[in-house]
């Protein structure tokens, strides 16, 4: 059968049967909370709770502070016990961190919602949205809302519902999908409703046949449709997938909407069902704690800030001697920890404990051109020349080499027989063409 | 517990270029047993030395030169050394490989900055110094399964009674019917004809190169297009005169296309990136090797044509670059 897909890509192990049959399990709350200003793409969130200050679950602790940023919540029902700096392994920087200690179970405090969607209207959908901090759960964290809002000029016209899930190991939209299926499909309906467009697609890869089944039979008669998409990574990356359903190029240096899509990963669709229909808003989401390190590997809903040591506890670690390194996310795109005591994010989608025995050991040689990372680039890039002028400092031609539409999957990495650290050198190369745009001015 | 914080991607391919390397090693075996088969031992000696020494040459010019003093071998110097070995004729002497060996180690190799940095296929700049330096002995070639009747098969004394001209050479003498009267479709496939040791068996040749084809390991539009051009090529001149121009799969079976395609032409590092780029390259590289099998007064043109692409791929690389993602046609081109 021809499955949807698009061109370049690589095919790392797959890893999902650790996780795939495992319910998602409700966490206990932890003890504390640990949420970063920087809880998504953009400016940090400015806090507006006062350490010694009590809050409930649920209740706004820092406020979006730009165009693209996103309101912060309390996980739990406690106390303001500290606001202060923590390593952020995402960016190497220190954020500000807003310390919450329980004091007792839940008490919510909720946002207007109410069971029958089109009793608001869509600006107020999206500012529901907007006041419940969601964010993309596929780990990107862009701001929900925004995207809902369409700028002058433009139109949205096709939705499309990010159910690739890419990634090795990681199976919590899968999850999701099994047992939260009338929620999702309800987050998709009030996303057309608030968009206003016509019909949604969820795309989802071919190695979930359950999740892809389950969603054809509960969408029948609506206007969503499955789209069956080949086993590949990143089939997950927004651009890829939108160019496996519709075809269509989001331009270079231009983003979905451009071409009329909105994109929204499953995940991100049940919060969004969480907060218009229960007036939730987002303080907790689903994970899948995997990875040959861990004993138990499962699928677990966990409030947002725990940390990850906390988190793991729930499956175990193995020997300590064998692990190599702990990611926030997948082998593919998923950040190292330097410590385990770091708390998690809105958007850790699974927590990966990778052992010594499965990394073997890697010898590094020269590049000697066998064009594998051309070949699987799905941009289209040359990696390999791109490396050149970008560890000899030559930006301007690895600008005009498309170096700005690297988007970082790592497949070039991941093929080279060399061992060459492609897409490491073009991560920064981009932090460095960047910042000196803005010295520029 | 101490955390590794190496970047991403975190998995990472099974392959290495060692391995890439000592597939091509291995799918060069069929034809190095056949050569052997069909040349005698002397033959596995001249392809053995070559690929020791170049091997042992790389190792010391890397580790003493270069100074890495923990590096361990990748193998390229195997592949190179294996290949000038299987371009030789049975009539060079140790030194002349050796030779060879320093030429396309040193000049083809190291002096653009080792694996990976050079132009030209290492082993065909040795191969053409070669025969441009010794003519006489790089071009005698001995008759297949000649070792039946001496009795000292290693040192080839007494060669001369036992020599014959190669396919292509009686082609460009005496007229290409000559040479099928002489040497049979089925003799060039199998190998038994007299030529370049290792060239001389296509069957041989094509099992291992299916084998690294089957791995992926191979630029497959270069052989395709060379060899299809070499077809085509041919075909129209056979077509305007039979008599003077020789069949297409006379072309293809008589001389050193099919190693040179499938192994010397399919060299990673001087062949171009992208499948456009391989096009061109194999395009290219049939009408040269043609152009002079037909027009110049030396019989074969592979090598040559392969040098002559080689100097291109940069253009080529650039020509051809693919097209990125959300970007026209028309906007790459400027
Ligand atoms: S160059 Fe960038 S987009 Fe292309 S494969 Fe490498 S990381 Fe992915
Ligand atoms: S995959 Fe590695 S060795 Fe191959 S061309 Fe790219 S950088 Fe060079």
């Amino acid at each position: 059968m021809g499955f949807l897909t698009f061109r370049g890509g690589v095919h790392p192990s797959e890893k999902k049967e650790m996780s795939q049959d495992q319910e998602i399990k409700v966490l206990k709350l932890p003890d504390t909370v640990y949420m970063y200003t920087s809880n998504h793409l953009g400016a940090p969130a400015k806090p507006i709770v006062e350490v010694g200050e009590k809050v409930k679950t649920g209740q706004k602790i820092a406020e979006a502070s730009g165009f693209i940023s996103a309101n912060l919540h309390s996980p739990l029902t406690g106390e303001i016990v500290s606001i202060e700096k923590m390593v952020n392994a995402a960016s190497g920087r220190k954020d500000d961190v807003i310390v919450i200690k329980k004091t007792s179970e839940d008490d919510w405090q909720l946002l207007p919602h109410n069971d029958d969607f089109t009793k608001f209207t869509s600006e107020e959908i999206i500012n529901n949205i907007k006041e419940a901090g969601i964010v993309g759960l596929g780990g990107a964290m862009f701001p929900s809302h925004v995207k809902l809002m369409i700028p002058k000029g433009k139109k949205a016209e096709t939705l499309i519902i990010n159910a690739a899930e890419c990634e090795p190991y990681i199976t919590i939209d899968e999850r999701m999908m099994l047992e939260k299926t009338d929620e999702i499909i309800k987050g998709i309906e009030i996303l057309l409703y608030a968009s206003g467009i016509e019909k949604a697609y969820i795309g989802i890869e071919e190695n979930k046949s359950k999740a892809i089944k389950t969603m054809i039979e509960k969408t029948n008669g609506k206007n969503i449709e499955i789209k069956t998409l080949k086993t590949k990574y990143p089939q997950g990356a927004e651009k890829q997938l939108i160019n496996a359903i519709t075809s269509k190029e989001v331009p270079s240096g231009g983003l979905p909407i451009d071409i009329g899509v909105i994109v929204f990963n499953v995940s991100t669709t049940y919060a969004i069902y969480d907060a218009i229909i229960n007036g939730k808003p987002l303080v907790e989401r689903g994970a899948s704690l995997t990875g040959e390190g861990v004993k138990k590997p499962g699928n677990f809903l966990y409030r947002i800030g725990t940390k990850v040591n906390e988190l793991l506890e729930n499956v175990g670690l193995i020997d300590e001697e064998n692990i190599d390194r702990i990611l926030y996310g997948g082998p593919m795109m998923g950040i190292p920890l330097p410590n385990i005591e770091l708390p998690t994010f809105k958007g850790n989608n699974a927590i990966t404990v990778l052992t010594k025995d499965i990394l073997p050991k890697r010898e590094d040689f020269p590049c000697i051109r066998c064009s594998s990372c051309v070949s699987v680039c799905p941009i289209g890039l040359q990696p390999y020349l791109l490396k050149k002028y970008s560890d000899t400092r030559n930006y301007d031609t690895a600008l005009e080499n498309g170096l700005m539409d690297c988007i970082e999957c790592g497949s070039c990495s991941f093929i080279c027989p060399s061992n060459i650290e492609l897409a490491k050198s073009f991560k920064t190369a981009k932090k460095v063409v960047r910042a000196m745009k803005q010295r520029r001015g | 517990m101490k955390l590794n914080t190496a970047a991403a991607p975190h998995f990472r391919t099974k392959d290495s270029t060692r391995k890439v390397m000592s597939d091509v090693l291995i799918a060069l075996t069929p034809a190095v047993i056949a050569s052997t088969w069909i040349f005698g031992l002397r033959a596995l000696y001249i392809m053995l030395l070559s690929m020791i020494s170049a091997e042992v040459l790389d190792l010391i010019i890397v580790k003493y030169i270069r100074n890495k003093k923990n590096y361990k071998p990748d193998l390229s110097a195997s592949v190179t050394g294996l290949l000038l070995g299987m371009n030789l004729s049975m009539a060079v002497t140790w030194y002349q490989i050796l030779i060879g060996v320093l030429v396309a180690i040193v000049i083809g190799k190291h002096v653009y900055g080792g694996l990976g940095q050079n132009i030209f296929n290492p082993a065909l700049v040795g191969r053409v110094f070669m025969i441009i330096s010794f003519p006489t002995a790089m071009t005698t070639w001995v008759k297949p399964f000649y070792y039946q009747n001496i009795s000292n098969t290693i040192s080839l004394k007494s060669i001369d009674a036992y020599t014959g001209a190669s396919a292509l050479g009686i082609a460009g003498s005496e007229g290409f019917q000559n040479s099928l009267s002489q040497y049979s479709y089925w003799d060039m496939f199998i190998g038994k004809i007299p030529g370049s040791i290792g060239e001389v068996s296509a069957l041989f040749l094509i099992i291992g190169f299916l084998f690294l084809a089957l791995k992926g390991r191979i630029k497959l539009t270069v052989p395709l297009t060379y060899i299809g051009t070499v077809l085509i090529f041919s075909g129209i001149f056979y077509t305007i005169n039979p008599e003077k121009y020789g069949t297409p799969l006379f072309h293809i079976l008589a001389g050193g296309l099919i190693l040179g395609a499938l192994f010397m032409a399919t060299d990673m590092v001087t062949s171009p990136m992208t499948k456009k780029g391989q096009f061109v390259y194999g395009l290219g590289m049939g009408i040269i090797t043609m152009v002079i099998r037909y027009f110049g007064s030396y019989p074969e043109g592979v090598s040559f044509s392969i040098l002559i692409m080689n100097a291109l791929v940069p253009l080529i690389d650039i020509w051809a670059k693919p097209r990125i993602f959300g970007t026209s046609k028309k906007e790459v081109a400027k």
